[in-house]
């Protein structure tokens, strides 16, 4: 099969995605689809971003051999491909470059995003101040707690934060709110949409946007080991990381896929989100998808420790090629990645973001099953600094729960996740 | 398609040379017994076809009064069972025109035909949906055409002629105009390129064309009167079926308000 042929001209990857917006957004979603294809093609417009990526992102990040991870999991050679050495700290960057950079084309003054672990609200911050444009961002209030600083670099930027008040306070509903805002002020404004979600055509080009990470492992990869790598993970929210490092790859059969969806505090206690344990046929902020909702389609409440990770839908493309058996899904827990979280602080001096710990989880249940000479790369999208007061109140939690546990037991517990020492 | 309410409505409106007052409410807010009889009421009032708001979790497109409505209605246990008794107790007493306001999503989950038929069991004439555009909605056109149900579709300044186009050939019953860009909810004057647009709409329009959102004062209703056939009337009142005041009270509040809406629209219009 060919990639390149989907999403079609609908906004369709197969059965998924589309373009359910609201009648006010069509036509600007039709102009902006307009105005992508056409820079698309467009060498000047390309070198701009190219020269971009290099000298403001630091593009291209490593592609770091994770030698004593490697060691611990007595498996797999673990490779990481350091998005979260781009500027602002994560993938999120290259995306938001990209858009901003269209919408200056498109002559729009005014930039809103959402965001939910704040890392697309900075860097899309970050694009909006480069360029000198307006930049307003839509946070959950939640999601402004438990990623204050993100919300601090925000403001430093420049850029206006609108706390979310409504729903679960979370990714979900900064949506919501930021959609209203794109529909009262149209015509001025370009929302740069975070993930590889929404309506047509941004599934389309986030991905777009994104497929670099890919593109540049190949090659690194290449470099180094003279070979394809066997297996890639990398964690989904929406799926933008994950499909830019999957995307390059999805014609290269011999290299396996894993897509990690959030699992909260376990899939069978419906407080996770994992759409694809979870999740049924719907249609969420533009798209068709697999969506967590109730037998009557009212949108379920998730839960995540990683706020980016926290929202109901999933990026159209990966629904179909979960469909198709191309790319393979499974979820870590809260503890998993916490775990994860600790150890390659520990192990490899990387403090990654929880999104991305959910990644390591599976790198570290994975690579110990597979021989020697298996190459494993995990996307890590994004660093942890933004982290550290979930990650320490977590550390709490665990401390009191395996107190009363040792009390319960008369023991020590053991099977408490390895953590980073404070 | 075959007439329905909604084309009989229009046809006998036209006839008189008078205007449609169609209100918005947020089903079984702020009770299921409490809806029945507030749209009864309006009836008596004058009011010629009623939007009746299926709850969404995730209403993107509405402002903070439809918003909460939609949460009271989730809140109070709203789903297709008490919608559709709601309906069925209005149809026993009444054969004003019903129309099914929501947005996708739990339409699709509960299968669009299946909540098609329940909806023209129950005696509903048409339905909307907020973001289901034309492009997207050739197998709702199906299933409406099968159920004699009228597919109303949302037009917004931002539509271009184009678009008009497949709108008009996609949809039924009426043309529903957005008086502005943004979300639902009260406001006070209308855009400054309103009429202009408005009138252009009109004159392309096969269809009868109605202009809602943040329609507040008589003022905007005879505004709205001289140029179209009729009014949405939707954040306003259900602002009041928020409220927390005894239900008599409430309802003549709605009366208060919706009288002098009204009345403008059965005024000898051309």
């Amino acid at each position: 099969m060919n990639p390149g042929q989907f999403p079609d001209k609908w906004g369709r990857f197969g059965q998924f995605g589309g373009k359910y917006a609201p009648e006010v957004l069509m036509p600007a979603l039709e102009e902006l689809e307009t105005a992508y294809l056409a820079l698309k093609e467009d060498p000047a417009f390309l070198s701009e971003l190219d020269r971009h990526l290099k000298d403001f992102v630091g593009r291209p990040s490593p592609l770091y051999f994770a030698e004593r991870l490697t060691q611990k999991c007595a498996g797999a050679k673990i490779y990481l491909k350091r998005e979260d050495l781009n500027h602002t700290g994560a993938h999120k960057i290259n995306n938001s470059l990209g858009q901003v950079l269209v919408a200056r084309h498109m002559g729009k003054r005014r930039i809103i995003a959402e965001t939910g672990a704040g890392q697309h609200g900075v860097a899309t911050a970050a694009a909006a101040a480069k360029f000198d444009m307006e930049c307003v961002i839509y946070m959950g209030r939640v999601d402004m707690e438990r990623q204050a600083p993100n919300v601090q670099r925000m403001h430093l930027l420049g850029a206006t934060v609108v706390p979310v008040e409504s729903g679960s306070r979370t990714l979900k509903d900064a949506i919501n709110e930021a959609i209203r805002d794109w529909v009262t002020n149209i015509g001025e404004t370009h929302y740069v949409f975070g993930s590889a979600l929404g309506p047509h055509p941004y599934p389309r080009i986030v991905r777009d946007f994104q497929k670099i990470i890919g593109e540049e492992t190949e090659r690194q990869m290449l470099e180094k080991e003279s070979r394809l790598p066997d297996c890639l993970i990398a964690c989904v929210g929406g799926g933008s990381n994950a499909m830019g490092m999957f995307y390059n790859f999805l014609d290269k059969p011999s290299v396996k896929m894993i897509g990690v969806e959030a699992g909260g505090h376990g899939v069978l206690t419906g407080m996770h989100a994992a759409r694809f344990s979870g999740g049924t046929l719907g249609v969420l902020h533009g798209a068709k998808s697999y969506v967590l909702q109730t037998p009557q389609g009212q949108i379920a409440e998730t839960h995540s420790i990683s706020a980016g990770l926290d929202y109901a839908n999933v990026g159209p493309e990966h629904a179909m090629y979960r469909d198709l058996g191309r790319i393979r899904y499974t979820s870590a827990t809260d503890a998993e990645a916490l775990d994860a979280f600790g150890k390659l602080s520990r192990w490899e001096g990387i403090i990654p973001a929880l999104e991305s710990a959910h990644a390591v989880a599976e790198a570290l249940r994975l690579a110990p099953t597979l021989p020697k000479d298996a190459l494993l790369v995990v996307n890590l999208s994004g660093r942890g600094d933004k982290d550290m007061a979930t990650v320490l109140a977590a550390m709490e939690e665990v401390k009191r729960t395996s107190a009363r546990m040792s009390e319960g037991a008369g023991k020590a517990g053991e099977s408490v996740p390895e953590m980073p020492r404070v | 398609m075959s007439s329905n309410r909604i084309d009989s409505a229009f046809a006998k409106l036209k006839q008189a040379k008078k205007r449609a007052f169609i209100p918005y409410l947020a089903a079984g807010v702020p009770g299921s017994d409490e809806t029945v009889e507030i749209v009864l009421e309006l009836e008596r009032l004058g009011a010629d076809i009623v939007e009746l708001g299926y709850p969404f979790s995730d209403p993107m497109a509405d402002g903070v009064v439809n918003q909460t409505a939609a949460n009271r209605a989730l809140e109070l246990g709203v789903d297709a069972d008490a919608y559709f008794a709601m309906v069925e107790k209005i149809r026993k007493r009444s054969q004003i025109p019903l129309i099914v306001f929501s947005y996708l999503n739990p339409i699709f989950k509960l299968g669009l035909d299946a909540f098609a038929r329940r909806a023209k069991a129950a005696g509903m004439d048409g339905m909307l949906l907020v973001d289901m555009p034309v492009e997207e909605s050739l197998d709702l056109q199906a299933v409406c055409k099968r159920e004699n149900l009228s597919l109303i579709f949302l037009v917004a300044p931002t539509t271009t002629a184009e678009r008009l186009g497949k709108v008009l050939e996609g949809g039924s019953g009426f043309l529903y105009y957005i008086s502005r860009t943004g979300i639902t909810g009260e406001q006070n004057s209308f855009q400054k390129d309103f009429a202009g647009k408005v009138a252009a709409i009109k004159n392309a329009s096969s269809l009868p064309v109605v202009v809602g959102f943040g329609i507040s004062t008589p003022d905007h209703v005879r505004t709205v009167c001289g140029l179209v056939d009729g009014v949405v009337v939707g954040s306003a009142l259900v602002r009041r079926t928020l409220e927390k005041k005894p239900f008599a009270e409430m309802l003549k509040d709605i009366t208060a308000l919706a009288a002098p809406l009204i009345a403008p629209t059965k005024e000898a219009w051309n």
